[in-house]
């Protein structure tokens, strides 16, 4: 899977484009290349799910396309200018167009601050507006994600409980109207309950303030409920991209499939898929295996997935994999992506 | 029988036991505090048999985990808890027993898995040492015995190389290998029940389904009965042969998996089934929240506990606690307007005209406190309730 190329990125209007991603930690020696050549880009307007266990980087992707940490190289286009090569000013500016919303609603605010003062802050920052009229804003925007500004306004983040912090960062994330809004698990920490709330909210402020989203999640119920498209990552690279009903009817990717079996469906009723599960330990990302960094797991592989990388490829319109012998289409359409029968003869594709 | 200090317990063989293995009845756990008494078990009462699966399943807050410590005895020591009820195991009662005796009982006859690994277990200590030394004290091996067995269940809870594993630290292992570790340790002694509290939360979801084929695939060679405590649906509906809801420190549902599922009764289990994103549905599918948030357990209301989030209620349950009621073998449930009764229909139809905040949310008027709405008939989601 370890997929790198560009052909699933698309011509025309989009909003962001990330090209060639590459995050790197730690020193010469353990070099752990934690996003390792990732490409996307995200339609005004879309919704982008960004899936993976953990230490697949995808938490670091997105926070390389936000600068909160910026790549090692690779290019982050943001509504016509490169992130990656703006400096001070210039990029404190552009960032305020594009905003984060972390996993920890607690420890993401300030315990010493109060929640109002915590909203009002991106406007004083930037000396929008007067006193009173950030102020008002603030309220606003608190009663927009369902806060009550009277009741919560002077009190401090330890009195709230974490969907209410959750709403409370959804509201500053949103103060400086951003375009772009990256949601890194942002509901990973609540309870199921409160988990409907915050994505039926997300649902409703994006359609409110036209936003763009990049959502990060380990769940791919929640990722399918909330996402236009879904991209599949594993150890510092990409998959499988496509929509949500494609990905989760067909998916192409042995990863993929071998996630989508991991699910425990809330329905004992439910039947089992076929799929095998995940074997073994994820390798270490400081030597990843050659070629495709799934082979060591993948049921499927070859010789040829440990020689040769594979590169994103198109199997339908939308419907990209990075796989030499992807999984075929359920349906008699197999036929027109040329994919491989799924343990017979290796039929060499691409 | 309560044995005396020292003295060491004669459990009687489970294969000749004829009633079921553990027996909790009425068991109250309450912790004082400044802000109050806080009522995390407030009299629950169930039972598993020798080799069955009951799975706990409760939001945070609902009392689960309180209950899984307070079966086990493994509740803060002085005079801010207060536990009444009783819990027998293979007819001992647990209550009563005393330190000494109860260390004879972890172990030996229950075990536990935490659902933080990487806390549960000593930093400091290798892996090898904290399986042998349950089997070198409890079951009284000699020191190559010990290393023996830990190997063999290393070897059996899937820890590749376990040799090499022995000598490590508990940081070396990844969460997974460390839930492994955690499992064998309970294992070690050959318990009669293990009490595995969210033993996969935290976990990748390939990692998780590992897991929860290991714990089956052990429980299964070594008969063992278990009680998997869990906040998610997924992991119990097909891991269990029984399930119970807890809310606020209470039952209010329990039933055979299948029929939990399929004839819900209680409102809350309904709520909170609809309120999970399923993988069957497609995209953008609205989810039905359940508005507000659990109480506070220092501060439960009067009534039914869920009545203030419940789109049903009415003034019955807001003043008058539902019993548990029998709706068939083996299904119990707590609620005065249960899900798919003609009452509940009525029910939904006046607290959606009097606009209460539940009953819109639950039949898909408005969301999250958001202005945006998705305006939904009334008439469409009173059909959707029937179903039991």
């Amino acid at each position: 899977m370890a997929g790198s190329g560009t052909a699933h990125l698309r011509e025309g209007d989009v909003i962001l484009r990330a090209e060639h991603l590459v995050v790197d930690f730690g020193p010469a020696k353990q070099r752990v290349r934690a996003v390792s050549d990732v490409s996307l880009d995200v339609a005004p307007g879309e919704t982008l799910g960004l899936v993976g266990e953990s230490g697949c980087g995808k938490s670091t992707t997105g926070r390389a396309i936000a600068q909160v940490h910026p790549p090692d190289s690779g290019s982050v286009v943001f509504d016509g200018a490169d992130l990656t090569r703006l400096r001070g000013e210039a990029l404190r500016k552009a960032r305020t167009k594009v905003q984060m919303v972390f996993q920890d609603p607690i420890s993401s605010l300030n315990p010493r601050r109060r929640v109002l003062d915590a909203v009002v802050e991106p406007l004083a920052i930037w000396g929008i507006g007067s006193h009173d009229e950030r102020v008002a804003r603030a309220r606003a925007m608190l009663e927009a994600v369902g806060v009550d500004p009277d009741h919560a306004g002077s009190r401090r983040p330890v009195e709230f409980s974490g969907g209410q912090c959750q709403r409370i960062s959804i509201a500053r994330a949103l103060m400086l109207e951003p375009r772009l809004l990256v949601c890194d698990e942002p509901v990973s920490a609540l309870d199921v309950s409160v988990q409907a709330q915050i994505l039926n909210l997300l649902e409703d402020l994006k359609a409110e303030h036209g936003l763009t989203m990049v959502f990060i999640a380990h769940d791919l119920a929640v990722v399918k409920n909330i996402s236009d498209r879904v991209a599949v990552m594993y150890l510092g690279k990409l998959c499988e991209i496509a929509t949500p009903e494609t990905l989760y009817r067909e998916p192409a990717h042995h990863y993929s499939a071998a996630l989508l079996s991991s699910i425990p469906e809330p329905d004992p009723a439910a039947p089992a898929l076929a799929t095998e599960p995940v074997r073994g330990e994820l390798p270490s990302p400081i030597d990843p295996p050659s070629g495709c960094r799934f082979r060591t797991r993948c049921a499927r592989a070859e010789d040829r997935c440990a020689s040769e990388e594979p590169q994103m490829r198109q199997l339908a319109p939308g419907h990209f994999v990075a796989c030499h012998f992807p999984l075929p289409r359920p349906a008699a359409s197999a036929a027109t992506t040329g994919a491989s029968p799924p343990s017979g003869a290796p039929s060499v594709t691409v | 029988m309560i044995p005396r200090r020292g003295a060491r317990l004669r459990f009687p063989d489970v294969s000749e036991l004829s009633g079921p293995l553990l027996e909790v009845d009425d068991l109250v756990t309450h912790f004082r505090t400044d802000r109050g008494t806080v009522r995390a078990v407030d009299g629950v009462s169930l039972t598993v048999g020798r080799g069955r699966t009951l799975g706990v399943v409760g939001e945070s807050g609902s009392g689960k985990t309180v209950l899984s410590r307070s079966i086990m005895g493994l509740l803060p020591p002085g005079g801010t808890v207060v536990r009444t009820g009783s819990v027998r195991l293979a007819g001992h009662e647990l209550t009563t027993m005393t330190p000494p005796a109860l260390r004879e009982v972890w172990g030996t006859q229950v075990a536990m898995v935490f659902q933080d690994p990487m806390t549960a277990l000593n930093p400091v200590v290798r892996v090898g040492r904290q399986i042998t030394e349950a089997l070198r004290i409890r079951v009284g091996l000699d020191k190559r015995g010990a290393q023996e067995t830990a190997l063999s269940l290393l070897t059996s809870v899937g820890i590749p190389s376990p040799e090499r594993r022995m000598r490590n630290y508990p940081h070396e292992l990844s969460g997974g290998m460390r839930q492994r570790v955690m499992i064998a340790i309970a294992l070690a002694c050959g318990p009669k029940l293990l009490l595995a509290d969210e033993p996969t939360t935290g976990l990748d979801v390939t990692v998780q389904a590992q897991i929860l084929d290991l714990l089956a695939e052990q429980q299964r060679e070594r008969a063992m009965a278990m009680v998997l405590v869990s906040h998610d649906l997924g992991v119990v509906a097909n891991r269990t042969d029984e399930i119970v809801v807890m809310y606020a420190g209470r039952v209010v549902e329990q039933a055979p998996t299948a029929t939990l599922f399929a004839r819900t009764r209680m409102p809350y289990t309904e709520a909170l089934l609809r309120s999970i994103p399923k993988l069957a549905d497609p995209s953008h599918t609205r989810l039905r929240v359940i508005p507000g948030r659990p109480p506070d357990l220092a501060a439960v209301p009067d009534g039914c506990r869920f009545a203030p989030r419940c789109p049903y209620a009415q003034d019955r349950c807001r003043q008058e606690a539902p019993p548990l009621r029998s709706a068939g073998p083996g299904h119990f449930f707590a609620c005065w307007i249960p899900v798919g009764s003609p009452e509940s229909a009525d029910a939904l139809a006046a607290n959606v005209t009097a606009g209460m905040p539940a009953a819109l949310a639950f039949a898909g008027h408005t969301s999250s406190g958001s202005s945006g709405s998705s305006g939904v008939g009334a008439g469409g989601p009173l059909a959707a309730t029937g179903g039991a």
